[in-house]
């Protein structure tokens, strides 16, 4: 059927001409694409993008003080970016894909010589750009405006939340399969990703959460991303510092990674 | 065994979905610059067929060879010289022809030049407006500006002018031809008969994924010998076929002129393709 499409297509390389070169060039030619179709759609930029940090000038306005004992500014700051990364990776990615899917754009780009494996690449690298453009807006803002504090170690902080990107685009990419239409794709994809946000810290302390919540919040992803962040912001940690966290995260990335290589669909779902 | 110069090369192949058998046994060849028509009722298998030569769907039998690969198996080399045009597919609405035709253009080794492609087409006008601003006739020229930027030896066109005004159905005929000119080869779906008519050089007539037909225009026409001779008479339309024109017409215009009678409406009509078409189709629905 329609998804074992990309085995057949994958069959040999990246043409003839070049090799390395060529295929680097193709990536480096679809992550460009991937970037004008981004901005160039307001709608979904504003969304992806711009909720976060507004959500985090909001917050921001609202709280002073500490929470849970740290300064609020810093905990909501690590709470959008923990949301950002949630909110880019997997929603953003999953309505995208959805949506050229079911317009039949991924099945024209099938019958171009533009290997699979490449497009998906360039997807994933291209979401990574809009983040990390994303954070550093965030952040900023929270220098700015809020007087924040700069995270305590920066490579710690960028390489946590590259491992973030990584495991929400698994989880967008399975997510994006499980979609049955482009209508109700970003209904279904909120509903995921912002119950989580919440559940998980990314709007201010769960403290006074109920326990069943809290407990549903420990098997979330963005809780365990949002903890190993937090590690590395204020406390200078780098990601051995919590394996489980890590291993939860990853484990949840691969989980949507394998869901989509068994039902991840280039053709739309008409028939 | 075929000629091993086919462009396409068709046999026993078959595909079903469920119960349902969408293409039951069919052979053809397709020659290197000819435009092939598949011709056939909505339902007919059409698409499925040129699916499986485009790649996209895996067959159940038969053999398939597209330019000398399975199109199955085939991997991007071979996408290098096909072009397709899809029946629904939508480029990105808010890039310009130009930059859609340019990110396509990134995909070959050695594309054609985005600037002639989309003169060709006839788009220059709207080279710098955005798809979505594009008419139905215009996004259906973008689709083939877009199946030609890689310089494609085989161009498969899947409906190309349905939903399509009379006046832009021509300019896409138009279009058509000038690929055939080139020497490009055509394969060409169709249910419009005059479609298949005017464009292919040979037409494989299929209904219920079998091969009814197979042969260019005129050969199919040549099959029904009979000519219509109709005219009025007392109110009422007379229909007469006949394979002896000739001495039918003779008989009515001496007999209408001896008795000082006009034949009112007098015509005769040779078949179309579409009355060929019709009773090949219905002939198979009797069986």
């Amino acid at each position: 059927m329609s998804s074992s499409t990309a085995e057949g297509h994958s069959a040999r390389g990246a043409g003839s001409r070049g090799g390395l070169a060529r295929s680097l060039a193709l990536l480096g030619h679809e992550v460009r694409m991937q970037q004008v179709l981004f901005w160039r759609n307001r709608e979904s930029a504003v969304f992806v993008f711009v909720f976060p940090p507004m959500l985090f000038l909001l917050l921001g306005s609202v709280y002073s003080d500490t929470i849970d004992g740290e300064r609020a500014v810093n905990v909501l700051l690590i709470g959008m970016l923990g949301y950002g990364c949630a909110n880019t990776a997997l929603a953003g990615l999953a309505i995208s894909l959805v949506v050229r899917r079911e317009s039949g754009m991924l099945k024209r780009l099938r019958a171009t010589p533009l290997p699979a494996w490449t497009y998906l690449s360039a997807v994933v690298l291209s979401t990574l750009v809009v983040f990390l453009l994303q954070m550093a807006v965030t952040i900023l803002l929270g220098f700015l405006l809020f007087d924040a504090d700069a995270p305590v170690t920066w490579v710690g902080l960028v390489l946590v939340l590259l491992v973030g990107v990584a495991a929400f685009a698994g989880m967008g990419f399975g997510v994006a399969s499980l979609i049955r239409s482009d209508e109700g794709a970003s209904a279904v994809v909120n509903l995921i990703v912002l119950p989580m946000a919440f559940l998980s810290g990314s709007f201010g302390s769960t403290n006074d959460y109920p326990e069943v919540l809290q407990k549903i919040a420990e098997v979330l992803p963005l809780t365990y991303l949002l903890r190993l962040t937090n590690a590395a912001y204020l406390h200078g940690e780098y990601l051995t510092s919590d394996l489980t966290a890590v291993a939860v995260l990853v484990a949840w990335g691969l989980g949507g990674y394998l869901v989509a290589a068994k039902r991840f669909a280039w053709q739309p779902r008409e028939r | 065994m075929s000629e091993p110069s086919a462009a396409i090369r068709v046999r026993s192949l078959r595909k079903a979905y469920g119960e349902h058998e969408a293409v039951r046994g069919l052979d053809f060849d397709v020659m290197p610059g000819e435009v092939f028509g598949l011709l056939g009722p909505n339902g007919a298998g059409k698409t499925t067929t040129v699916e499986i030569l485009e790649g996209y769907r895996e067959r159940d039998a038969g053999d398939v060879e597209v330019l000398g690969a399975d199109p199955w198996q085939a991997g991007t080399a071979h996408r290098e010289r096909i072009g397709v045009v899809l029946q629904h597919s939508q480029l990105p609405p808010l890039l310009t022809v130009r930059e859609v035709h340019s990110m396509f253009a990134g995909y070959y080794e050695r594309p054609r030049d985005v600037g002639e492609v989309i003169e060709l087409v006839g788009l220059a006008e709207k080279a710098e407006s955005q798809v979505k601003t594009l008419s139905g006739g215009q996004k259906r020229r973008l689709d083939l500006g877009i199946a030609l930027i890689g310089d494609p030896e085989l161009v498969f066109l899947d409906e190309p002018t349905t939903g399509f005004d009379p006046t832009a159905r021509r300019s896409a005929w138009e279009l058509v031809r000038s690929l055939r000119s080139l020497g490009k080869t055509i394969v060409l779906t169709t249910h419009y008969l005059d479609e298949a008519q005017q464009l292919a050089d040979r037409v494989a007539v299929i209904r219920e994924g079998q091969l009814v037909r197979i042969g260019t225009p005129q050969e199919l026409i040549g099959v029904a010998p009979e000519v219509e001779v109709r005219y009025r008479e007392d109110g009422r339309d007379v229909v007469l076929t006949t394979s002896e024109p000739t001495r039918l017409l003779a008989e009515l215009t001496s007999a209408a002129v001896a008795d000082g009678r006009e034949l009112e409406g007098l015509e005769v009509r040779r078949p179309t393709l579409e009355d060929v078409y019709l009773g090949l189709v219905d002939e198979e629905a009797v069986e």
